[in-house]
């Protein structure tokens, strides 16, 4: 479904993402881990095309490296922030349906009880007065409501109290259910334990690829394995 | 209404509902209103607690409108200011009076759908007596040439436990040249919150200046802007609150984004004359935010789909 071929990202003259080459399979829920700083974050989003890179990103058979964002979305591709943004006066039903272009209320009331939110939230401002689990929560219904054949999750699980953990879980199984790949960055142990695979990033590098209890231990072991 | 005044009736009528207006509640008894085109009042309803008298004067209109005393309007108040021509002048002069006791909300529509050179005075005294209340909620669409200039003046005291919220909205058409300068007085325990709402484009050249004076104890106020600016338009706002009373409360709160070759000039003023008073600021005036846009690109958005959300939302 997508296939990275020496990806390389590099910000104000320094390579964030160096030399990358990564393939997510269809339905496949993929982990991405590493120490803070060592390039997933900026790699998720020179996948969505927030930044340039040089390189070659095949989705779905088709070069999507010199596409837009919102054209890599409208194929297929979105991505939910680690930090979402705030939005004055757009309520979240505006943004649920504006993002996803659902225009009925059922499944958009759906979606937000799905991610463990009421429903009288939709009736709220993205602002201030939400959250950042709150406002987490939103950005996964609007990827579910979406539909999309890539989710990319950055730290869907940050910030997050521990009993909400199983509910995002089973929300990034309901997205593989639906027929989407997820590439999901996280530092948590039970979330890699949904992952079909997982990836070791260092230093801007993949350090290795492979199932998820292979990658588990090594990353346990050893978290960033190209340093050693 | 004879023939000549029933066409301009219907004619401006039919921009006021284009702008959002309730063309019903203009003709319904239950409404007290008011339409004026240019100097001419086309129509006007007054109700058992909402009196309306008006007068013509030079190139306007006096109105004064009185609320009595104890009367809490269930319907709002509907005002249609407008002129059709694509040229002149207009001046509106008006008094409020929320009298003791009394509520309203007004509706007003400020119209100028022609407009190639319109000049549009407005120039209120508003009283709000002991726990009254006013809302007055003024939208404006000033067609497509930006011909127009909207000088809008207020000076409103609030009297002991009253309330009086404005607001300006102007989030359609060109803006022209607007120039805004209200005052709003506080006596104890009053409250007031003026908003001011505009996108303005091409060359419209905006400024306002608003100053809410908090001389009573406890008495507290907000001044709220928000704009966006594209194209060459200029914007220069000033608000100012000044804490008099003992415990009052005041804050100025502007945002404002701007594009293109746009400008914007934001002077929150906050003046401290009583150590137990309390007034702020915030000001913030930047290009459209980088992580809203790119959030909803993410979703399939165009920049431009994106941008008109993010104003729409900064707007509403």
């Amino acid at each position: 479904m997508l296939k990275i071929e020496n990806l390389t990202v590099i910000r104000d003259g320094i390579p964030i993402v160096r030399d990358v080459s990564l393939e997510i399979g269809e339905r496949e829920v993929h982990v991405l881990l590493g120490v803070n700083g060592s390039g997933k974050t900026t790699l998720a989003h020179a996948i969505m095309g927030i930044y340039p890179s040089k390189g070659k990103i095949v989705f779905l058979g088709e070069d999507i490296t010199h596409l837009p964002i919102w054209e890599r979305a409208r194929r297929g591709i979105t991505l939910a922030f680690q930090e979402p943004a705030r939005f004055e006066g757009l309520l979240v039903k505006d943004y649920l349906m504006l993002s996803s272009r659902e225009k009925d209320m059922g499944k958009i009331k759906e979606a937000v009880k799905t991610v463990g939110l009421p429903y009288s939230i939709l009736f709220q401002e993205i602002g201030d007065n939400l959250s950042g689990g709150e406002r987490k929560r939103i950005e996964l219904a609007s990827v579910l409501l979406m539909k999309p054949r890539l989710a990319i999750l950055d730290e869907p699980d940050s910030g997050i109290d521990i009993l909400s953990f199983k509910q995002i879980s089973n929300v990034i199984l309901r997205m593989k259910e639906m027929g989407c790949s997820v590439l999901l960055i996280t530092h948590s142990e039970d979330m890699i334990n949904i992952a079909d695979r997982a990836t070791i990033i260092c230093s801007g590098k993949v350090a290795k690829t492979g199932d998820r209890e292979e990658i588990k231990k090594l990353f346990k072991y050893s978290p960033c394995p190209l340093k050693r | 209404m004879d023939e000549i005044i029933k066409k301009e009736y219907e004619s401006l009528v039919k921009y006021y509902e284009a702008s959002g207006g309730n063309s019903h509640a203009l003709i319904s008894k239950e409404y007290a209103s008011m339409v004026i085109n240019g100097d001419k009042v086309l129509a006007k309803n007054s109700t058992e607690g909402i009196i309306i008298e008006t007068e013509r004067i030079e190139n306007g209109v006096y109105a004064r409108i009185t609320v009595k005393r104890g009367y809490k309007a269930k319907n709002p108040v509907h005002l249609c200011f407008g002129m059709l021509p694509r040229e002149g002048k207009q001046i509106i002069k008006s008094e409020i009076v929320a009298e003791e006791d009394s509520a309203v909300r007004f509706i007003a529509h400020c119209i100028f759908p022609n407009a190639l050179r319109i000049e549009h005075i407005m120039d209120s005294r508003i009283i709000v007596e002991r726990n009254a209340k006013i809302e007055y909620e003024e939208t404006h669409f000033h067609g497509k040439s930006g011909g127009v200039k909207v000088i809008p003046k207020t000076v409103a005291r609030v009297k002991e436990g009253g309330e009086y919220n404005s607001s300006f909205l102007l989030k359609s058409g060109r803006a022209g040249y607007i120039d805004i300068d209200y005052e709003v007085h506080l006596e104890k325990n009053a409250k007031s919150m003026l908003i001011t709402k505009i996108y303005a484009r091409e060359d419209d050249e905006i400024h306002t200046n608003e100053s809410i004076i908090l001389e009573g104890a406890h008495s507290s106020g907000v001044i709220k802007t928000r704009m966006a600016l594209r194209n060459r338009a200029k914007s220069f706002v000033i608000g100012k609150t000044v804490g008099l009373g003992e415990y009052s409360k005041g804050h100025v709160d502007c945002t404002e984004i701007i594009m293109d070759d746009a400008q914007a000039e934001a002077s929150p003023i906050v003046i401290g004359k009583n150590p137990k008073a309390k007034v702020t600021h915030e000001a913030a005036i930047g290009s459209v935010d980088k992580k809203q846009l790119i959030t909803l690109m993410t979703r399939g958005l165009t920049e431009e789909e994106a941008i008109d959300v993010i104003v729409s939302g900064l707007l509403k």
